[in-house]
């Protein structure tokens, strides 16, 4: 939709022309929510696309995604360092409600940013234990785990000013094993909970994350794969459940649960092969 | 900046917020449709460079340098791609206003994405088709002209509907059905025969208007000098506004006027139309100092632009006395509850009890309800609870209004009734009727959501204010927020039965919640009761209705009119007296369905206006019940979680409103071997333009292509009371037909004089007459002007059809999940005048009952604030959610309809929400009472 309040848009090409953000002035990267809801308090785009960030750098370190890649490169990034984890970009891409032409511009900053317990690329690079890089205002760099960044309900640790320049996604969790499920209310429809469980590679940790079926999301780790129960108890002892159109808080805990334990049979399956 | 669309070479600004779509539509490039206006529908959708985009949520700057595609660029009339050409030989659509963009996703697509069309269509949401026809016109232009069924996994991401992929399927036969199963004779749009088009699947004739984005639309049309207009609304479920201050927002550079209740007239009305304005209670004004619900009309401001126009709003200066709110309807008529019409007059106003929030009530017996129960062997009862549903017609309300070169105001609506509008205008602006001018462009949806006056009255008031020509459309989270939803309804049903399953007594209570304002409350509640009842002989029947008022958003007429509410009540309660007595539920509904030559009885014996004519429902339970045990090749689910269970379901409607229904309609043989049909009814996805051409076509023995329709306007036709209540076929369709055969008698009795030989002499011959060897062009036979027929159509007698919904259904007791196998439904419509739409028609009638019993629902917060404001909040179905159900046609012949048809288009929505509850029972063993049936709904039904 038209955000008739806009008067500016500034195109980013360093760092210091940042310095406008805060107040009504706000970043913009695909646009997808931006246009996609009315926001009168904004008079001012500053433009991320403009900076012409490569959308992928592949290290020995591991994986470094900027912000503004799109879903789409995402879930057509080759498989040409035969990483376990490779499957799990284009399963997350589609958790994500929009549509591939959404894909086509919606990054994967934006839909983290934006909070929503539904943010596909949340759950991603939460199960991959990635580190966002936040740009702060004050000119410094910070580190902090993707699963912290999202605090709730469309609310993050960033703070006004604040961008987010990429994720990086250890070595480790490229090569771990992942397995991936999805409900919803409708076949396709916005995510109720979108579970994941990576086994890592060098230690046999398992790692269960929990999301969309919560406000922020969850993780349970356990030194390997656990049984059933301790699986089930760990679930039920998660407590940020919660009720909107898209589920009941009741149901989003059950049905998690099922999932999760899709989830560790086929893992330990994978792990007996 | 520098661009192109569709090649042409463009050099302007975008404002620095506007979005690609606004941009693309201020260069008069209308293809581009807003649906939602959030990236959700896909109306919108463009090609930048070659890639698929919604451009409602693209930001305009970024096409710099860059090339756009639309629909138009794609092909246009004459010279359509394939992809275009192959939504119009399958009709796939009706209204159209998705299909620009839908070919503009599809045109994206090469064979390998055939699999993945649910993934891929997601984003493109039409509320007409059901899909069915979309996906195969998509997968024609891809496979070869047989079609070879997809492999099912694809169609439900995850949900198995396994089939075996070495058979191939021609696509006529429903999607999972076996080898075995006899095909559906319904061919693809055909080349009419001369002579006798009826009964032929003739293609709509904006068919290739429409898949170009060439067919305009409400709003698809350059006015200069227009103005916008934008509504504050209110904050409060009910408040009384103490003072109100424009200054500020008058002040405004580039303001208009800035309306508030001091300048409404003070004629109550109610935004509801029908044929007689007593039926619906006067309780509205266009701008009242009360408001009585969240986001009511508190003043309205007219600006050069929509940008402007906010701002202003955002300016005005409000008090507000807060009223207390009642939200339950439960609670609504108790004393000590805030009287939400305490003002009003019930006797003027026509509510029955404003001061206790009582619309409208229905009292009445017929027999003896307790001695019916008591001599009952079986007795079953229940309580069951109906939704908010919202239509979603993808096209929002809007009105353009202007003053004419004639000084009269004309208004450019998307509205089903046009004629009922004119009249309603006339009334509160006290003008004639030769004033005011009203009329519709094709019309994107309606489902009974544009029997109102949303737009019209506002525009109206804005226009006569300021002089100038003004727009005002809704935004999709207006449609949700403001717009009248389907009533809610509360149903609680006893049934009492002897030994061998015949009824001894039916007892229905109703409680409706009507919302703020009254419109359709009355009207809802009384046909609630009425063909849902009168469907089953019983001696016994009780029915206490009552519509109330709360400051919950409007409710209004929804596809069925209250019909499949109660509906889904007493087909449930039916089917548990089936479980109750052993006896199979199609047999159940043999034993008690009313025949031929039975009366219909609600609380009295109907009027003699309803007949029961070319009685098909015998024949719609047989074919069913036949389809349902020949079942089709999808199998469930593995595993101990997924239960299988079926269920089926009735409905009977009369095949028009009653109380008259009228049309009159001309048909013009034009000097240039044209004819011209001038209706009233308005076209908005249901055909009916379609078969008037038919109709006339066949009745002057000349082809649909020589006939032009003028519709849907208060200059085109005398009157016609409106698209509703299913009369486009019976009541018009009627109306014109009666005209064209009056038509063909002048022409032969003009050929007769103008030879000195009989009438009988001659016959019509497409765009002649012929006697022998003799060919009299009619072009050469009449005036300049033309040769005019007229008919009229009262609407006095009615008919009556049925439909039979059946359902197999697996569910997934793990998650709720309700996965349907196999979907039938049958249909008495009498003479079917066009297979392929009809079919449509049935299909997109059942794709929105899917929705309603699966996954819609308008949710608000109890206090009266709608949470759902967003498309992807409010789930209506995608290609992925539905299967591709079975349709069969009843032979039967109507005796009032023309030809022998009947109305089919609010009926296929009535029995698929109970025949689907009756599956999920079924399978689970325990009876879902509310809708919609959502996974997290099931769910907790097993749970307990």
């Amino acid at each position: 939709m038209d955000l008739n309040t806009v008067t500016r848009v500034i195109p980013a090409r360093t760092r210091t022309d940042l310095s406008s953000l805060g107040g009504g002035a706000v970043p913009l990267a695909g646009g997808s929510v931006l246009f996609a809801e009315p926001n009168p308090s904004i008079h001012t785009l500053v433009d991320l696309q403009t900076f012409e960030w490569q959308p992928f750098m592949v290290t020995d370190e591991g994986l470094e995604v900027a912000a503004t890649t799109t879903l789409t490169q995402l879930s057509t990034l080759p498989d040409d360092h035969g990483w376990q984890a490779h499957p799990l970009f284009r399963q997350c891409c589609t958790a994500l409600f929009g549509s591939f032409k959404v894909w086509n511009v919606a990054t994967i900053g934006g839909n983290i940013c934006t909070a929503l317990p539904a943010g596909p690329m949340t759950s991603l690079f939460s199960a991959l234990d990635a580190q966002a890089l936040i740009w702060k205002a004050d000119g410094s760099d910070q580190r902090v785990p993707v699963s912290e960044l999202v605090t709730g309900n469309t609310t993050t640790a960033l703070e006004p000013g604040d961008v987010l320049r990429s994720l990086h996604v250890p070595a480790r969790s490229l090569d771990s094993v992942t397995a991936y499920r999805k409900i919803a209310l409708s076949a396709l429809g916005r995510s109720g909970a979108v579970v994941i469980g990576r086994l890592d590679p060098v230690d046999s940790n398992f790692v269960l994350t929990v999301s969309a079926a919560t406000v922020r999301p969850e993780q349970l780790r356990f030194a390997a794969l656990p049984t059933a129960s301790e699986l089930h108890a760990a679930i039920e002892g998660i407590d940020s459940w919660f009720t909107d159109a898209h589920g009941a808080a009741d149901w989003r805990l059950a049905v998690s649960g099922v999932l999760a334990e899709q989830i560790r049979v086929e893992l330990s399956e994978g792990a007996k092969r | 900046m520098t661009f192109t669309i569709n090649g042409e070479a463009f050099d302007s600004e975008p404002r620095a917020g506007q979005s690609l779509r606004t941009f693309i539509r201020d260069h008069e490039h209308f293809e581009v449709k807003k649906g939602c206006d959030t990236g959700d529908c896909g109306a919108c959708s463009v090609l930048v460079d070659g890639t698929p985009v919604h451009s409602c949520v693209y930001p305009a700057f970024r096409v710099e340098g860059k090339d756009v595609t639309t629909a138009a660029g794609l092909g246009l009339p004459g010279e359509l791609s394939p992809v275009q050409q192959k939504f119009v030989d399958h009709a796939a659509f009706q209204c159209g206003f998705c299909t620009a963009g839908m070919v503009v996703t599809a045109s994206t697509f090469d064979d390998d994405d055939m699999a993945d069309l649910p993934r891929l269509l997601k984003g493109n949401l039409c509320r007409c088709t059901g899909y069915r026809a979309i996906d195969e016109a998509i997968d024609h232009v891809h496979t070869d002209s047989c079609g070879v069924e997809l492999e099912p996994d694809a169609r439900a991401a995850g949900t198995l509907l396994p089939e075996s992929r070495t058979t191939p399927v021609i696509k006529t036969r429903p999607r999972a059905a076996g080898a075995d199963t006899p095909l559906i004779e319904v061919p693809s749009i055909e080349a009419p025969a001369t002579g006798a088009p009826i009964g032929t699947s003739v293609g709509a004739p904006a068919g290739e208007r429409v898949v170009s984005g060439q067919e305009p639309f409400t709003l698809d049309v350059a006015i200069p000098g227009l103005l916008h207009l934008v509504v504050l609304k209110s904050p409060h479920a009910h408040a009384r506004i103490t003072a109100i201050d424009t200054t500020r927002a008058s002040a405004l550079p580039g303001v208009h006027a800035v309306l508030t209740h001091e300048h409404s007239p003070q004629t109550l009305f109610s935004t509801a139309r029908h044929e007689s304005r007593l039926d619906d209670p006067d309780d509205t004004l266009i701008l009242d100092h009360v408001v009585r619900y969240r986001g009511q009309r508190i003043a309205a401001v007219v600006a050069e632009s929509v940008g402007i126009a906010e701002a202003a709003a955002r300016l005005i200066e409000v008090d507000y006395e807060v009223l207390p709110a009642v939200f339950d309807p439960h609670l609504s008529t108790l004393d000590g509850a805030p009287s939400i019409h305490g003002d009003k007059n019930g006797t003027t106003s026509r509510i029955v009890d404003p001061q206790h929030n009582l619309v409208a009530e229905l009292h009445g017996e017929y027999g003896d309800v307790a001695q019916g129960l008591a001599d009952a062997v079986h007795t079953v009862s229940g309580t069951w609870q109906t939704q908010r549903v919202a239509h979603t017609h993808l096209e929002t309300h809007a009105t353009i209004g202007w003053i004419d070169e004639a000084d009269r105001l004309v208004l450019r609506t998307s509205s089903q009734v046009p004629f009922l509008v004119q009249t309603e205008i006339c009334r509160l602006f006290d003008r004639d009727p030769s004033t005011v001018r009203v009329f519709t462009a094709r019309v994107g949806g309606g489902f009974g959501g544009k029997q109102e006056i949303l737009t019209e009255d506002i525009v109206s008031l804005a226009v006569l204010a300021t002089g100038r020509p003004v727009q005002y459309e809704f935004t999709r989270e207006d449609e949700f927020t403001l717009s009248p939803t389907r009533h809610p309804m509360e149903v609680q049903v006893t049934l009492g039965a002897d030994t061998a399953g015949l009824l001894t007594a039916m007892k229905v209570e109703l409680l409706s919640d009507t919302g703020a304002y009254g419109n359709h409350g009355p009207g809802t509640m009384y046909h609630s009761c009425s063909e849902s009842i009168s469907l089953y002989n019983a001696p016994n029947k009780r029915v206490d209705a009552r519509c109330v008022y709360t400051n919950n958003v409007p409710s209004g007429a929804f596809r069925g009119y209250g019909l499949g509410q109660v509906i889904f009540a007493i087909e449930s309660a039916l089917d548990e007296l089936a479980r109750v007595t052993g006896i199979d539920p199609f047999e159940l509904r043999r034993l008690n369905s009313v025949t031929a030559t039975d009366p219909l009885i609600v609380t009295h014996v109907e009027g003699d206006d309803l007949i029961l004519g070319g009685y098909g429902l015998d024949q719609c339970l047989d074919l069913a019940e036949q389809a349902l045990a020949r079942g089709n090749s999808a199998v469930a689910p593995t595993g101990a979680d997924w239960r299988v269970g079926q269920g089926m379901a009735s409905s009977m409607i009369a095949t028009m409103p009653p109380r008259g229904h009228f049309s009159e309609v001309t048909v013009t043989a034009d000097a240039d071997g044209g004819f011209t049909i001038g209706v009233g009814t308005a076209e908005f996805g249901n055909g009916t333009t379609t078969v008037h051409t038919q109709l006339a076509a066949t009745a002057l023995s000349t082809t649909p292509s020589r006939i032009r329709v003028k519709q849907s306007d208060t200059d085109a036709a005398r009157y016609d009371t409106g698209a509703f209540g299913s009369a486009g076929t019976v009541v018009a369709g009627k109306a014109v037909l009666a005209a064209a055969q009056a038509l063909a008698r002048q022409l032969r009795q003009l050929a007769a004089d103008h030879t000195e030989t009989a009438p009988d002499d001659w016959t019509l011959d497409d765009g002649a007459l012929s006697s022998g060897d003799r060919r009299l062009p009619i072009s050469e036979l009449v005036a300049p002007e033309g040769l005019t027929a007229t008919a009229n159509e009262d609407g006095a007698r009615r008919s009556i059809a049925f439909n039979v919904h059946a359902f197999r259904v697996a569910v997934n007791t793990l998650t709720g999940e309700v996965l349907i196998l196999q979907s039938i439904q049958t249909a008495d419509a009498g003479f079917v005048l066009n297979p392929a739409q009809l079919r449509g028609q049935i299909e997109g009638g059942v794709a929105q009952a899917i929705g309603s019993s699966l996954y819609e629902e308008i949710i608000n917060d109890g206090e009266g604030t709608v949470l759902t404001t967003v498309l992807r909040n409010y789930h209506i179905p995608q290609l992925s959610d539905l299967p591709v159900t079975e349709v069969y046609f009843a032979d039967t012949r109507d005796p009032l309809g023309p030809f022998g048809a009947k109305s089919m288009s609010e009926a296929p929505y009535n029995p698929v929400a109970p025949a689907l509850a009756n599956a999920v029972t079924d399978a689970i063993g325990r009876r879902p009472t509310e809708l919609p049936m959502s996974r997290d709904r099931i769910w907790r039904l097993l749970q307990n």
